[in-house]
Order: structure tokens, then sequence, then C-alpha cells
């Protein structure tokens, strides 16, 4: 369509502004004061690299907990969160519209379960005396004596964290890859059936993936940035800051620590710059792997 | 398997369909149990929230957490209706600003030639990985140094500009035939009367999706409440059901499963009332 020069600009200037001033300068502001010294209160003072050094060498809660911890996490609700949203999406594809539609339903719904609703839900299946849901039925299988403490026990909270997190991960990807199946064109699956792919397999790998990168590709990055933000279930089921004993202390969660509680700006800044970078990381593989090649 | 054993989209059951059920139903359960709990646990009289041992279903429903819920004031002197009115005003101001930004930039983005047309495509794709809780310090500084800090704008604008929105909206107007707005424009239509007569119609599907993207995610938002505001009176109602259910009270559980029930609830009607829009709309959704 053919406009003015101006008109394309103008009707982007609200978005853009928006944009700029709650997006990219936030993200800006981050690398800036990752190298300050920022108290809130006083003018940051450069210190160059210190932050990150400081980080790498000298935070041990940092590399002993929350390190390993946001790797792990990461890697379970991300790839394997993805892996699993495209399996269920791909078993729902061969399934009738009405239980299709009602199962994609039931298995989306967890994603809308944010903040309040989903720390009182698990909340109250993990309640720590034999009144709670997940010790009876423990109990009566025999498999514990006595209720466990879930929220204190730091040997569960980073397991249950993940359950959780991984339980309200079928979101707005799941339903992309979905829709992505149901448009891969049957023609397709009966070429390839003719040029000799035999198992179920074969017809994923050659067939279903090519046919939807871009989806999977859209599927990729929501699940590797929902994985990040659901950072805070850790804080939000144990109700404190850091989790007992940093058991399910995650990066977002050292932020916040950091920024809000102890006000080390500067610090927490470059935790977050090495947050977003970590983030990057992972879309960048998932960029590898889908980027369709042609255009 | 039998071969070209893929059969995407059947029309009816088959003997095939089988071995998916078997593993699709008990996953729909785990993922729906919890649900199912809390909301029969919402309606559960006191007896039976501490009964033992604890019943999955209720058997006498009651309202009597909810009657709690909007009798507590939580200490302060505000009442329940205050919060919900600030969400109200809050909601509806979000949705209808991001869908309108995101409509105006995903139409210039999709349908017209500007030089920066490519660049800011890709810069909101990267975005699309932008993870608002690990900037909260700059956005808060941001926030302060224009001025909005405690006012309605400190919960609505951060939150009007998402990325995901124009991606799907944009990807979604790109099949719209430009034929059809080149007609448009051949009988002297203007650009904006073009993006309002003939985009907006066509863009129906997409909208809705970004209108249900928006609501979720101011719906359940506490965190421009707790950090963008200190005013107890303008704050909303995500933030004080947090403060009720953080109150580890006797009745806490029961008026928990309450506030937990009311802020899933629109989310979920929602989706249900817009589902086939979302789902024609996510079959545009790949990115090149």
């Amino acid at each position: 369509m053919r406009t003015k020069k101006s008109t394309p600009y103008l009707f982007l200037a609200p978005y853009l502004v928006l944009f700029t001033v709650f997006i990219i300068v936030p993200t800006v502001m981050a690398i800036g004061l990752s190298f300050t010294n920022y108290n809130a209160v006083q003018t940051p003072q450069f210190v160059g690299l210190t932050n990150y050094i400081n980080l790498l060498t000298q935070d041990t809660i940092f590399l002993q907990y929350v390190l390993p911890n946001t790797v792990l996490f990461a890697i379970i609700v991300g790839p394997v969160g993805y892996i699993l949203a495209f399996f269920l999406a791909w078993s729902l594809s061969q399934l009738p519209k009405l239980p299709r539609t009602i199962l994609a339903l039931i298995i989306y719904s967890p994603s809308m379960t944010m903040g309040v609703a989903m720390t009182v839900m698990w909340r109250v299946v993990f309640l720590g005396d034999q009144s709670g849901i997940a010790n009876y039925v423990l109990t009566q299988l025999g498999v514990i004596t006595e209720p466990i403490v879930w929220m204190l026990n730091t040997d569960y909270i980073l397991p249950i964290v993940i359950i959780v997190a991984l339980w309200s991960s079928m979101g707005v990807g799941f339903l992309a890859m979905l829709a992505g199946l149901l448009n891969v064109s049957p023609e397709l699956y009966e070429a390839a059936a003719i040029d000799g792919v035999r198992t179920r397999l074969q017809e994923v790998c050659y067939i279903t993936i090519p046919a939807m990168k871009p989806q999977m590709l859209f599927g990729a990055v929501m699940a590797v940035v929902g994985a990040f933000q659901s950072g805070n279930i850790g804080v939000m089921l144990t109700g404190s800051n850091p989790t007992p004993q940093y058991a399910a202390q995650l990066m977002v969660n050292h932020i916040e620590d950091y920024g809000f509680t102890r006000y080390e700006m500067g610090y927490a800044a470059a935790v977050s710059v090495g947050l977003l970078a970590l983030i990057y990381a992972f879309s960048f593989v998932a960029n590898k792997l889908f980027a369709s090649k042609d255009e | 398997m039998a071969v070209g054993g893929t059969k995407v989209n059947p029309k009816k059951f088959h003997r095939n369909q089988i071995p998916l059920y078997l593993y699709l139903i008990p996953i729909a359960v785990f993922m729906g149990a919890p649900i199912v709990y809390i909301i029969n646990h919402a309606f559960k009289p006191m007896d039976e929230l501490f009964a033992f041992p604890p019943r999955f279903f209720v058997t006498h429903p009651s309202l009597d957490n909810f009657c709690n819920l909007f009798k507590t004031t939580a200490g302060s002197t505000i009442p329940i209706s205050r919060y919900i009115f600030n969400s109200l005003i809050v909601c509806v101001a979000v949705v209808v600003l991001s869908i309108l930004i995101s409509t105006m930039a995903g139409f210039a983005l999709s349908k017209m030639k500007f030089r920066l047309k490519g660049p800011i495509f890709e810069v909101n794709n990267l975005a699309l990985m932008f993870v608002a809780t690990a900037v909260t310090i700059p956005r808060y500084l941001t926030i302060n140094t224009i001025g909005i800090l405690d006012t309605y704008w400190a919960h609505i604008l951060p939150l009007v500009a998402m990325p995901v929105c124009l991606f799907l909206i944009k990807q979604f107007i790109d099949q719209v035939p430009d034929s059809l707005l080149e007609a448009a424009q051949l009988e002297g239509a203007s650009a904006w009367t073009i993006y309002r007569k003939v985009v907006m119609p066509l863009t129906k599907p997409a909208i809705a999706t970004g209108a249900i993207l928006a609501f979720q995610a101011v719906w359940t938002n506490t965190e421009t409440s707790s950090l963008f505001t200190s005013a107890e009176g303008i704050r909303t109602l995500p933030f004080y059901m947090n403060t009720l259910t953080a109150v580890g009270t006797v009745q806490g559980q029961g008026m928990a499963a309450a506030a937990a029930l009311i802020m899933f609830i629109p989310n979920l009607v929602l989706f249900i009332i817009m589902q086939s829009s979302v789902m024609n709309t996510m079959a545009y959704s790949g990115m090149k």
C-alpha cells in the first residue's frame, strides 16, 4: 500500500513511544547501571566490571545455589516443557474437533492461573500437615508415614517449583503449535508415505516439523520466556525471598533480593543483564534450530 | 504403525485414537485436578475445610468463604469495592489502549512501505524475549522520572506496549489481501479510514487474542501495585487478594481459595468465549 512518507511513522508512534519508554530504556538502563555502584539514594558511581567480577567470583550464594538452580529450572521448564508441549499438541491434533478442544482447554487452563490463583492452589495442595491433599494421598499409598512440611523442606522446594512451572507452561506457544499442526497439509503426509516414510517418528522429523517451523520457533521463544517469567513461583509458594536456605532461589529472585531488600541496585542490574543474556542464549539456540533458511 | 498413519484433524472417532486418549486423559486430569480442587475448596464450609481425611469434593457447598472475603478489609479502611473499581479501570484501559496501538502499529508494519520497517519488526521480535521482572528496578526509575508514580498511569502505561500482541496482530494483518486496501485507496479512502473500516473488521480474531493476552497480563498483575504505587487507595484487586491470602488465619484457607477463584474465573470465561478466534490467530503465529 502506498502512503505518504510520514504516515507509517504516525501509525507506529504511540506503540514505539511506550515500547521505548518501558522496554528499551529500562533494558539500556540496566546495562548502564550494571557498571555502577548505586544504592538508590546517591548518584551512581562508575565501578567498571566490578559487579560482574564479584558476581562470578565472590557471590557464593549465586554460584552455589542461584546459578545451578536457574540452569536446572530453565532446562527442564524450557526445552523439556517445550518438547512436552509439542508432543501434547501433536497428539491432540490427531483427535476430532470436540474432544480436542475440550482437552486442549484443560491443558491450557493452568497457564491462566497466574499470581494469586496459582499460589493458593498449590499451597493448599502441598499443605504441610496431614490435612494437605498431597500428604494425605502419599500417606494412603504408603509412600510416607509422616506428613512432609513441603514448603520448608529444602529437598522438595525446587522439584515442586519445577512441577508447578511445567504444569503452567502449556500457554500461547502450545496453542500456536497446535494451530500449526492442524494446518500441515494432508497431501504432504500422503506424498511422504509414497516416498517411503515408514514410522511416525520419521514422519514427525521429516514432514511435520519442517512444515511448521515458523510455529515451532514461536513456540520455542514463548517456552523460554515463560520459563524465566515463572521464576517467582518459589518465592510465592514459600512466601519468602530468599526461599528457605536458597533451595529454590532463581536469578529473578536474586535480583529482587539485592535490588529491593539490600538496595544494591548496581549489583542487581548486573544480575539482570546476566539473566537477559541467558534468555537470549536459549532463544539463539531455538533460532538456529528452527529459523527458515529461505527468504 | 500404518503407513501415512497420521490423520490430522479427523472427522470422527477411530480405533487408532484410543492410545492417544489413554495418555491424554490422565495428563488432562493431572492438569485440571488442582483447578477443580480449588473450585471445590472455595465452596467448602469451615468444617469441611479442616476435615480429616481431606475431601476432594465439596459435599455441602456454601458461600461463607466469599462472604468472609468481602467482609474482611485486611486491617485497612479501604473497602474491597475500591480495589475492584481500580482493577476495572486499569484492565479496561490497558486492553483498549494496547489493542489500539498494536493494531495501528501492526497495520503500518504489515501493509506500508518505509525504511525502518525491517529493523523495527526485528527489534519487536527480540523484545518477545523481554522479561519485565528482570528490569524491575530501571522500570521503577523510569516511572519515577516521568512522574506517574502513585497514579493510575503507573498501572496502565508500563503494560500497554506488548510485543507479543503486536507480533500476532501484524502476522494476522499480513494475510489481508493488498488488493482490498488498494481498492479502498482508489475510492479515495485515507490510511486512517482504511485502518478503521477495512483492517480492523478483518482483524477481529487477532484483536480478540490480543485482548485476552493483555487482559491476562493486567488482571493478575500485582507488581505495579506493590512497586509503583504506595497509596492503598489506588492499588488493584490482585494486590489486595495477595495481602489477604498471606494472612494465615483459620478462615484464611477458604478465603484464599475464594480469592483464587475470583482471579481465575474471568480469564477462563474469556478464553472459552474467544477460543476459536485465538486458534484462528495462532495459525498465523509463525516466526520466520
